[in-house]
C-alpha cells in the first residue's frame, strides 16, 4: 500500500464511504481506514430516510440538496439498498398542530420543496391504521427509505472502482499534521485527513463539540401494508430540539420488507450501548397512542446507537482550524444517512477548491474552534468507546 | 399423551379440517396438505424444530398472522390461514 | 420469558399478557435446540428435525406408514426412529454422521451406565432399518415437498424416497437468557459453580446450557439448583458426587459425536442458511463476521433471531455469534411497551 495519499478518510460509515466515492472520483488518491465493518456504526443503528427537515435554513438548504442527489442516484442503488420514495406524513393530533402544518407547508414551498396538506378524511385514506380522529397531516412526497448498511457498502464499492483502498479492520487512534496513526502503531500519510467517524470524532479530536445522543429503535415482523408512509408526530420537533432531556416521539417507516420500524428516542449521558426498558416502553407507548395496531404485531429486535450531536444541530462538514491537513464530515445528529451525500460533495469541492453548489459557510468547523464551552452544551472530555449494535 | 377419539374441527385456508383433542394446529396444517407459510423468496415451508424455535410454522391464527402453530393446540372452530 | 430489566426483575408473556415477576432465586432451565445443519434441499416441507419430528408426532401428525429417514448425529437419532416406528411410521434408513469406530468407543464407555446402554439397544432393537455409520444426507428433492433423499457414506452415494427427513446434528445449548442477564459463558456454555451458581447473583442455571449432557444429567443439576436456590446447601451437596460421576458420560457424548468437518461443504453456494430471510452460503461466505454478514445480508434478522442460522454459520465459518438484547424472544409490541401491569412474587422462573 502506498504509504502516501492524497486522502486518509477515517471511518467507512455511510458518511465516510460517500466521501471516499466523491474523492476517488475527483482523482485524489484515497484511503479509508475503519476500525470495525463497512456501515457498522450509527450508519447501521439509524432509521435509514431521506428526509428534508427545516429545523433552520441552513438544515433545509443541506437536506434538500442531498435529497436531490440521492433521487438522481436512486437508479443505480442495488435492490439491498432497498430505496424507496415512500413519503413522509407529518401528522397532527389537533388544530394547533395543523397551525404547524401550514408553516411547515409555506417552508417547505420557499425552498422549492412539494408539499401537500391532508386533512382528516384523506389522511384516514392515506393511513387507515392511524388513531382517529387525527386533525391531518403534511404529505411531503420526495422523502425516502433505505437500509443504511447496504448504502454503505454499496458507495464504499463505488468508491474502489474508482480506486480508493479500504483498510482495515485498523484502529486509528490519533490524526494530525497529515498523519493517521493506528492502534498498531503503525501510521498512514496523507496530505488531507477527513475524520468521518461520527460520535467517536471527539475521542480523536477532543476541542470539537461533538456529543453521544443515544437512540433506541425496535423492527416488528413483516406486516405489509399496515404503514405505507414514513409517519413522524409533530411532536417530534419539540422533542427533537431539546438539548437536555430525554425525550420520545412517533417516528415509524415502512421498510420494503414489510416490517415497521419503530422509533425514535433521544438521550445524552446515556453512553453505554444497553437497551433501557423504560425508554423502549415509552417509546413504544407513543407508537401504540398513534397507531393503536402496533401493539398487537411481534417485536422482533430492538438496538441502539449513538447520533454525533453538535450544539447547534447543524454538522461540522469542513476544514478544521486546529490542524491544517484535518477536515471533519460529522456531527450530522440523525441526519447523516439523507446528509451524507451533500457532505461528500463539500468535503471533496474544498479538497478540489470546487465552488460548491450550496453555502458551505454554516456548517464550517470554524464556528466552534476555540471554544471550550458552548451555552447549554459543556463539551465533555474524551468519551470512553462504545459499541453501536444493530 | 392421550389420544382421545374426540374430534376438534377447524378450518385451514377456509377448508375443514378434522382433529384428534390435543393436536397442535402445525399438525392441522400439514394434515390439511398445505405447508405453513412462503418463505421471503416464494418457497413454500413447514415446520422444522417442532419446539417453537425456528418460527418456519407460523401462520395467521383467527386473523393474527406470525402465530408459532407448533406452540398451540388446535381449538373448535379456529380459523387458521397459511401465511 | 424475554428481558431482566433489572436485578431480581424478569419480564414474560403468557398469551397477550405481559407478566413481571420478583424473584428472589431465578433458575435458568432453559434447555437446547437442535443444531441445523444446511445442505441443497434442506428447506423443503418434509424435512425436520430429528426431535423436531418426534414432537411434531406426539403434536397429532400422522406419521403411519409414512416412510422416514433419520439422520444427522447423536443419542437422538435411535430414539426418534424408536418412538416414530411405534407411531407406525417406515423407518427407511438412520444415518449417524459420527464414524462407527467412534460409537463402539462410545458404547465401551458406556459399560458404566448399564441403563443407558440397554435403553439404546432397545431402541436399536425397535427399529428394523439399516444403520449408517459416517453417513449423511447430501441433497433432498421434491417437488413443493420432499419426494427424495440423496445419502452418502465414504463409499457410496445413494438415494432413497421418503416421506419425511428428520435430520438433527445434535444440541445447541440456550444460553440467550443467561447472556442476557450477564451471566458468563465459557466455551459457549453458561459458567456454574457446584451448586449450579451462575456468576451472576440469585441466578443458577441446570441442564443443557451448563453442558450438553442429556437426561439424567439435567435431572440431577436441576435437583442441586432447586436446593440450592432454596438454600439446602447441604442437601443439594449430596448430589454432587453423582452429577461429577455423570460427567465421564458428558464427554463420551461430546467425543463420539464430534462433528466431521467434511460437513462444512454441504452446502452449495444457492444453499439457503437463514430460513426467515432466504439468504444463501454463496452470500455470506463473502464476510469475515456474523455481524458484517449480518448488516449486509440480513441473515439472523429474522424472528428466530439468528438462533437457526447463527449456530449453523459458528460451525460453517467458525463465526462468533453474539450480542443478545431483549426481546430474547419476539414478543408483542405491546408487551414491551409496558413497563409494569402484572407483578408476582415468586421465587424461582424461568
Amino acid at each position: 500500500m502506498s504509504d502516501s495519499w492524497d486522502v486518509v478518510v477515517v471511518g467507512a460509515g455511510i458518511v465516510g464511504a460517500a466521501c471516499a466515492r466523491e474523492c476517488a472520483s475527483r482523482g485524489l488518491r484515497t484511503v479509508v481506514v475503519e476500525g470495525s465493518v463497512v456501515g457498522g456504526g450509527a450508519t447501521a443503528a439509524g432509521m435509514g430516510h431521506i428526509v428534508v427537515m427545516d429545523d433552520s435554513p441552513a438544515q433545509l438548504a443541506l437536506t434538500r440538496y442531498s435529497q436531490d442527489l440521492w433521487a438522481h442516484l436512486a437508479e443505480r442503488l442495488p435492490a439491498n439498498v432497498e430505496f424507496e420514495t415512500c413519503g413522509t406524513l407529518w401528522v397532527a393530533l389537533d388544530e394547533e398542530e395543523m397551525e404547524e402544518v401550514r408553516r411547515k407547508r409555506a417552508v417547505y414551498a420557499s425552498a422549492g420543496v412539494a408539499s401537500e396538506i391532508l386533512d382528516s378524511d384523506a389522511l384516514e385514506e392515506a393511513e387507515p391504521h392511524l388513531r382517529r380522529p387525527m386533525a391531518g397531516a403534511l404529505l411531503v412526497r420526495s422523502d425516502a427509505v433505505i437500509y443504511p448498511p447496504c448504502a454503505a457498502a454499496w458507495l464504499m464499492e463505488e468508491a474502489m472502482r474508482a480506486g480508493a483502498v479500504l483498510s482495515g479492520p485498523r484502529r486509528v487512534v490519533g490524526v494530525g499534521a497529515g498523519r493517521v496513526r493506528l492502534d498498531d502503531r503503525s501510521e498512514l500519510r496523507g496530505g488531507r485527513i477527513v475524520v468521518a467517524c461520527g460520535a467517536e470524532s471527539a475521542e480523536l479530536l477532543p476541542e470539537i463539540p461533538v456529543r453521544k445522543r443515544k437512540g433506541h429503535l425496535v423492527i416488528t415482523d413483516r406486516y405489509p401494508g399496515l404503514v405505507r408512509h414514513q409517519l413522524v408526530e409533530l411532536g417530534y420537533l419539540k422533542s427533537a430540539h431539546s438539548l437536555t432531556a430525554d425525550s420520545v416521539a412517533f417516528n415509524v417507516q415502512p421498510r420494503k420488507t414489510g416490517q415497521v420500524l419503530i422509533g425514535s428516542s433521544r438521550q445524552f449521558g446515556d453512553e453505554g450501548a444497553a437497551v433501557r426498558t423504560e425508554i423502549v416502553s415509552a417509546m413504544l407507548e407513543r407508537a401504540q397512542f398513534y397507531l393503536p395496531e402496533i401493539g398487537a404485531c411481534s417485536a422482533i429486535r430492538t438496538w441502539t446507537g449513538f447520533r454525533a450531536a453538535t450544539p447547534d444541530k447543524l454538522p461540522l462538514i469542513g476544514r478544521w482550524p486546529g490542524d491544517e491537513t484535518v477536515l471533519l464530515a460529522t456531527g450530522h445528529e440523525g441526519l447523516g444517512i439523507t446528509t451524507s451525500l451533500a457532505t461528500a460533495r463539500l468535503i471533496a469541492d474544498a479538497l478540489t477548491g470546487a465552488t460548491s453548489e450550496i453555502s458551505t459557510q454554516p456548517y464550517l468547523p470554524a464556528r466552534f474552534f476555540g471554544e471550550r464551552r458552548v451555552a447549554g452544551f459543556e463539551v465533555d472530555p474524551p468519551q470512553q468507546r462504545s459499541e453501536v449494535h444493530a | 399423551m392421550r389420544e382421545e377419539m374426540r374430534p376438534v374441527l377447524l378450518t385451514v385456508n377456509g377448508r375443514s379440517v378434522e382433529v384428534a383433542e390435543g393436536t397442535t394446529v402445525a399438525a392441522a396444517v400439514l394434515i390439511s396438505g398445505a405447508p405453513t407459510r412462503r418463505s421471503v423468496s416464494g418457497e413454500a415451508r413447514a415446520p422444522l424444530c417442532g419446539m417453537g424455535i425456528c418460527f418456519e410454522c407460523r401462520v395467521a391464527i383467527d386473523g393474527r398472522p406470525h402465530q408459532r402453530s407448533c406452540q398451540i393446540v388446535c381449538a373448535a372452530g379456529m380459523d387458521v390461514r397459511t401465511l | 420469558m424475554f428481558d431482566h430489566p433489572s436485578a431480581g426483575v424478569v419480564a414474560a408473556e403468557k398469551g397477550n399478557e405481559r407478566l413481571e415477576l420478583r424473584y428472589g432465586k431465578l433458575i435458568l432451565a432453559t434447555g437446547a435446540r437442535e443444531l441445523f445443519l444446511p445442505f441443497p434441499g434442506w428447506t423443503l416441507p418434509g424435512i425436520c428435525g430429528a426431535g423436531g419430528l418426534d414432537a411434531m408426532a406426539r403434536g397429532g401428525l400422522p406419521v403411519s406408514g409414512k416412510r422416514v429417514v433419520v439422520a444427522g448425529t447423536g443419542p437422538l437419532l435411535l430414539a426418534v426412529a424408536a418412538h416414530v416406528a411405534a407411531r407406525g411410521a417406515k423407518v427407511v434408513a438412520i444415518c449417524e454422521q459420527a464414524p462407527l469406530r467412534s460409537l463402539i468407543q462410545f458404547a465401551g464407555r458406556m459399560l458404566g451406565q448399564p441403563a443407558k446402554l440397554a435403553q439404546g439397544i432397545r431402541y436399536r432393537w425397535a427399529v428394523r432399518a439399516p444403520m449408517y455409520f459416517g453417513c449423511w444426507p447430501v441433497e433432498a428433492r421434491g417437488d413443493g415437498a420432499l419426494e427424495k433423499v440423496t445419502l452418502r457414506t465414504r463409499l457410496r452415494r445413494w438415494t432413497v424416497t421418503c416421506d419425511f427427513l428428520a435430520c438433527g446434528f445434535h444440541l445447541v445449548p440456550n444460553t440467550e437468557l443467561a447472556q442476557l442477564i450477564g451471566c458468563r459463558i465459557e466455551d459457549g456454555l453458561v459458567a456454574v459453580d457446584e451448586m449450579q451458581r451462575t456468576s451472576v447473583e440469585n441466578v443458577l442455571c441446570a441442564g443443557e446450557p451448563t453442558g450438553i449432557g442429556g437426561v439424567e444429567m439435567a435431572v440431577i443439576e436441576g435437583q442441586i439448583a432447586g436446593l440450592a436456590a432454596a438454600g439446602a446447601l447441604n442437601e443439594a451437596g449430596k448430589f454432587v458426587p453423582r452429577r461429577r460421576k455423570m460427567l465421564g458420560f458428558v464427554r463420551a457424548l461430546r467425543e463420539a459425536f464430534v462433528l466431521d468437518p467434511e460437513l462444512r461443504r454441504l452446502a452449495s453456494d444457492a444453499t439457503i442458511v437463514c430460513r426467515c430471510e432466504d439468504v444463501v452460503y454463496g452470500d455470506l461466505r463473502r464476510y469475515s463476521g456474523w455481524r458484517d454478514a449480518k448488516l449486509q445480508t440480513r441473515c439472523g434478522m429474522g424472528p428466530c433471531q439468528g438462533r437457526i442460522c447463527g449456530a449453523a454459520a459458528e460451525f460453517l465459518f467458525g463465526w462468533c455469534v453474539e450480542g443478545v438484547r431483549p426481546p430474547a424472544f419476539p414478543v408483542l409490541v405491546a408487551s414491551l411497551a409496558t413497563a409494569s401491569t402484572v407483578s408476582e412474587e415468586v421465587q424461582e422462573g424461568s
